[in-house]
């Protein structure tokens, strides 16, 4: 919503010098100043000029040399970039030593060798409107060297840009604006009463309106306006328009815009001679009822929940408080016009526009609620704008209720206000700060309470919080002292949250980097990655490539891997921690949504990986976790890989992504992966890292090396060893592997590091033989031959 | 027999000297104090003395060895020490000339400022609460006061995901279903913060993108006021930007809360004087916040006349990007390692 200052002062005397303090206190009321523009600012030095003649450049197409008189029959050069100039043109000079209104100072400089001796300006130079296009060409009739502010009649003024937020319907209007900031400033305000003279129409009868659907509209105004003549507005109508944002039309259409920015109450204009009878009636639309509408577009309405007004033979001429029809819209022709001014149901409206994608300042006005009360002032100040016209209000108005609602007085209670805010505010207080912002306080059912009237255009405001709300806004939200409470509780993370962190911090210690890829897929980017394409998707996306919920963090991982790759950065190493959203499991709505911790290591074998897990598991007490390669996980190499199993459950996956996969995803190098189910891993106990006391007796280290079928895994081996080596096994480490020459094919050597020690003495060569022998004898069973 | 010590002991220290390296001394010491050293030798001739001239000499030879082992290891010392210096001399590193130095990773810097903020609020007494991404419309909407079809609904853009009937599943548009979660799953006294990634239908660009972070605080107590919020703003906003930047509340709209608040702090490029960033404004608006409303408390169970809380919510993005001076939001979730290695931590 944007006001100009000179708007504002109608209702009220606010002070015109100090712009920006008015401002902050729009701001602190809630009314946010989003900028504020000092119209006719910077224009002192702008004088209109004659063109001369017009010249080529010789160093440059795209300028002209102009020569320009500025009454003085001298000819001043200046160069000039826009094409729209003709000799005899009166326009707009920007003399040297001008501050233009961005900002910009004019000075004498040479443009290519040529000399400019000031600028000519477009309409966007002068802060005169949008076009840049070309020079703002001004009436031939104009004196020369005249200031451009007494020629166009621009009185500077000032104009706020104000955020206005739902609950204030009653900020949609320069009226209401000021009466919030008057209540603030403490300076009376007023609405003046538009008396307009009533006449005699010319015999063809009050119009009569019927409301239908009283649930659709609670109040209809219809007036007659004769003696219209359509055509320009005054100028200073047509400026304020512009001002705030609104093209000027004619006269008959701005009064209406005029009357809705100044009041809020958006009226529509018929034109009489095009509607039967002057009869209308009010009614929900029937399903696929076509009206054309002012835009000259067909529009298709749907039953209860668009609103139209109809004929007397009950075609639609209008949806209701949305966009008038193309049928009865007023044209050069139209000599009486039929007024439009009603309450819609704020919802009604709100669903209406927004289904019909059609969005306006009057729709926007309806659906935060009009005033009720205003409708009869808001036609008289429309036929007050007109009159200098020549149109002439006619007597006889039809004016018809539906439902409206009333305001139920709100019982508001000081001790509850206090308790809320944190203040000490008295019912007096209270009283004082309610009344100008029309809010009548009443006693109450005790001392202590008090009955407040809601006024007609605050529907927002229903009950006692909402009342508290503007007591806390008029007293000053800065004025409550703050206090911060004691929390009841002992800050702290949860144990999941504080293993994320133990895990982010190790991964990037192992020279790793946190990525955060978006969490949306292209179709297809699954089945690329060789994961199933089951996946939930997303109904309204911006793009195909985001419509995929993904299931996995790999498609995003490889795709940051592949994003590294083509920008000369090899060997990327990422992580993230997100979440991945499964299909839902029977029964449930929402997604399977699992927080998963993905790894990907560009440049690096599954080996990488699986020393990385390595780390992790110890970190945190998962080597329970187990890695199984009989069946490698879909999309990942198949002799590189493994699930993550935690007691016969699936919570990963392990390896290497599989080069077809990279293929599809066009990544070069190799990519060592892991993904763990976090959510799964981290809730299940773990991490218990229990005391074993260290034995003061010297240990003694046995190096055993086997020769091992390719088939069994080097888990597999350390497990039997550590379960058959005995009470004195502290550190079991394999050492050495090794392929070829005199180890025959299919098979591999692994040497493992024994550390012995007993707790209360010292190992004989006995204990160490008995406890080779026995880690032999069981690897034996295993086909695993001790290597001599 | 003294005469042969007092011989041996004249001459020792010079045969010493004229040792010039380990090996030469380790033969002096032989010839010396060995077993078929010559001080040895004497020792065995002694038996030939009486026992008055054993008794002197066994003392002479005693006084010469120490004497003799004393000169000796001082050498031996001498020797050792200056190889010692020899080896270190030539060991000599360039401190400056590494290769392969290890990698070390980052954290994203999402992940830095959501740690960050979580530990602030974590001093002030608050737990911290996460929830689903994807939510029904009663969590994200319904149960926030903001019912379908309500006006204010156009304030978030949402994105539907194609589960249950049409509009009713979606990506949360906020973290403040999280605040029903807790409500509904706990009970009060609550004084919780909930960090979390939310969703908007948004095309990305310098400043936005379809999924940002958020994190909200929400507390639910007996007689929480306006002015609890305010001293609880405040005092988050000197821990976590430095006591020179304060907050200030201005009144808002959200369906959710009331009275209404945003929350704005002073600029922390300029500290309030105006600047660029700042539109010479001299504040930043960080986020909103207001009293929970009323139709909240009642729609988790909780009576309004017992129970009382604000909450508070902003944008974690912005705070990470501005503490970097990064100018685009996009180039926090390229991957791009170029990016995330600056910010080592």
């Amino acid at each position: 919503m944007k006001v100009l200052l000179s708007w504002l002062q109608e209702f009220a005397p606010f002070p015109s010098d100090d712009p920006v303090a008015l401002g902050d206190v729009m701001s602190d009321l809630g009314m946010a100043v989003e900028s504020i523009d000092r119209i006719g600012e910077g224009l002192d030095g702008v004088v209109t000029a004659k063109v001369l003649g017009l010249r080529k450049h010789p160093d440059a197409d795209k300028i002209q040399l102009v020569d320009v008189d500025l009454g003085d029959g001298e000819a001043l050069q200046i160069c000039c970039g826009a094409t729209n100039l003709s000799v005899g043109d009166i326009v707009p000079l920007a003399t040297l030593g001008t501050t233009m209104p961005d900002g910009m100072e004019i000075a004498r400089r040479k443009m290519r060798g040529e000399w400019s001796n000031g600028m000519l300006c477009s309409g966007r130079e002068l802060a005169l409107g949008e076009d840049h296009a070309g020079i703002y060409i001004l009436d031939t009739q104009l004196a020369l060297g005249v200031p451009i502010l007494e020629v166009l009649g621009i009185t500077p003024d000032v104009l706020f840009d104000l955020e206005i937020n739902p609950n204030r319907p009653d900020a949609m209007s320069v009226a209401g604006v000021a009466r919030d900031l008057a209540a603030r400033l403490d300076l009376p305000f007023a609405i003046p009463s538009p008396n307009v003279d009533e006449v005699d129409g010319d015999g063809s009868g009050v119009p009569t309106v019927e409301i239908i659907d009283p649930d659709l509209c609670g109040l209809f105004h219809l007036r007659v306006i004769r003696n219209i003549k359509v055509e320009p507005s005054p100028k200073w109508i047509a400026d304020r328009l512009s001002a705030l944002g609104m093209r000027p039309i004619n006269n008959v259409v701005d009064a209406s815009n005029y009357v809705m920015l100044e009041l809020g109450q958006p009226t529509h204009t018929y034109d009489l001679a095009k509607v039967h009878d002057g009869a209308l009636r009010v009614r929900w639309a029937r399903d696929g009822e076509v009206i054309t509408t002012l835009d000259g577009i067909d529009r298709t309405l749907t039953g209860g929940r668009d609103g139209v007004i109809a004929n007397d033979s009950d075609i639609a001429v209008g949806i209701a408080g949305v966009m008038g029809g193309a049928s009865t819209e007023i044209s050069d022709e139209t000599t009486t016009v039929l007024l439009e001014c009603a309450w819609w149901q704020p919802m009604a409206i709100a669903r209406s526009s927004k289904f019909l994608g059609l969005r306006s300042e009057a729709s926007a006005r309806f659906e935060r609620g009009v005033d009720p009360a205003l409708l009869g002032m808001a036609t008289q100040r429309l036929v007050q704008l007109l009159a200098p016209s020549g149109a002439q209000l006619v007597r006889g108005a039809a004016i018809v209720r539906g439902n409206l609602p009333e305001a139920v007085p709100v019982r508001v209670r000081t001790a509850r206000v206090n308790q809320l805010l944190g203040t000490a505010i008295t019912t007096d207080q209270i009283v004082a700060l309610l009344a100008p912002i029309g809010f009548v306080c009443s006693p109450g059912d005790n001392d202590d309470e008090l009955s407040v009237t809601i006024p007609s255009f605050r529907p927002d405001s229903t009950t006692e919080t909402d009342v508290i709300e503007e007591i806390a806004r008029h007293f000053g939200y800065s004025k409550i002292i703050g206090r911060a409470p004691v929390s009841a509780h002992t800050g702290s993370l949860t144990p999941i949250q504080r293993d994320r962190r133990i895990i982010r911090q190790i991964l990037v210690g192992l020279g790793v980097h946190e990525a955060m890829p978006l969490p949306f897929l292209a179709p297809g980017d699954l089945a690329r990655c060789g994961l199933p394409a089951e996946a939930v998707t997303v109904t309204n996306p911006l793009a195909a490539e985001e419509s995929v919920l993904r299931t996995s963090l790999r498609p995003g991982l490889l795709r940051a891997i592949a994003y590294n790759e083509s920008h000369r950065t090899e060997g990327a190493s990422l992580f993230e921690i997100g979440k991945a959203f499964g299909v839902p499991t029977q029964g449930t709505l929402l997604p399977d949504e699992r927080e998963h911790l993905a790894l990907a290591l560009a440049g690096r074998d599954a080996a990488a990986a699986a020393k990385v897990w390595a780390v992790l598991a110890q970190t945190l007490g998962l080597e329970a976790i187990t890695i199984d390669q009989t069946a490698p996980p879909a999309g990942l190499h198949a002799t590189r890989s493994g699930t993550l199993l935690a007691g016969g459950a699936v919570v990963g996956e392990i390896g290497e992504i599989d080069p077809g996969v990279l293929h599809a995803v066009g990544v070069r190098e190799r990519v060592a992966w892991l993904q763990l189910d976090l959510g799964a891993v981290l809730t299940a106990p773990h991490g218990e890292h229990r005391y074993r006391p260290i034995s003061r007796y010297p240990s003694s280290d046995l190096d055993l090396a086997f020769e091992v079928d390719e088939s069994v895994s080097a888990a597999t081996i350390e497990a039997v060893v550590r379960s058959s080596a005995g009470p004195f096994l502290v550190k079991v480490v394999l050492f050495d592997v090794f392929r070829g020459q005199p180890v025959p094919d299919g098979r591999r050597s692994l040497a493992y590091r024994l550390r012995l020690q007993a707790p209360d003495r010292t190992l004989t060569d006995a204990d160490i033989g008995g406890v080779q022998q026995a880690v032999v004898d069981a690897l034996a069973a295993r086909g695993a031959a001790l290597r001599s | 027999m003294i005469e042969d010590i007092s011989k041996i002991a004249t001459a020792a220290p010079g045969r010493i000297a004229a040792a010039i390296s380990l090996e030469e001394l380790r033969v002096v010491e032989a010839d010396l104090l060995g077993k078929k050293g010559e001080l040895t030798a004497l020792k065995k001739g002694m038996g030939a003395l009486d026992p008055e001239g054993r008794k002197v000499a066994g003392s002479a030879l005693n006084e010469t060895r120490e004497s003799l082992e004393v000169a000796i290891g001082d050498r031996r010392a001498m020797f050792e020490g200056a190889e010692r210096s020899a080896a270190v001399a030539s060991e000599r590193l360039d401190l400056t000339e590494l290769v392969d130095i290890p990698e070390r990773g980052s954290l994203h810097l999402v992940t830095q400022t959501w740690d960050r903020l979580v530990d602030v609020f974590i001093g002030m007494g608050f737990t911290v609460a996460e929830g689903p991404e994807v939510e029904t419309d009663w969590y994200n909407f319904e149960a926030l006061n903001i019912p379908a079809a309500h006006p204010a609904r156009g304030m978030w853009d949402t994105l539907y995901v194609d589960l249950g009937d049409p509009e009713t599943t979606l990506l949360r548009t906020h973290t403040s279903p999280v605040q029903i979660r807790v409500m509904t799953d706990g009970e009060p006294p609550i004084y919780a913060v909930m960090p979390g990634r939310v969703y908007r239908r948004d095309t990305a660009d310098a400043s936005h993108m379809p999924v940002f972070h958020q994190i909200e605080g929400l507390v639910v107590d007996r007689n929480i006021s306006f002015a609890d919020l305010a001293g609880t703003l405040e005092a988050f906003t000197s821990a976590y930007f430095g006591g020179a930047i304060h907050s200030r509340l201005r009144p808002s709209y959200f369906p959710f809360t009331e009275p209404s608040a945003e929350y704005d702090i002073n600029c922390v490029f300029c500290e309030g004087n105006g600047c660029r960033t700042c539109s010479q404004t001299g504040w930043l608006e960080l986020g909103g916040c207001g009293m929970v409303h009323p139709t909240v408390l009642t729609n988790v169970g909780l009576d309004p006349e017992e129970w009382s809380g604000f909450a508070f919510g902003f944008g974690l993005d912005r705070l990470a990007l501005m503490r970097h001076g990064v100018d685009d939001i996009r180039e926090m979730y390229t991957g791009d390692v170029r990016f995330l290695e600056q910010f080592p931590s």
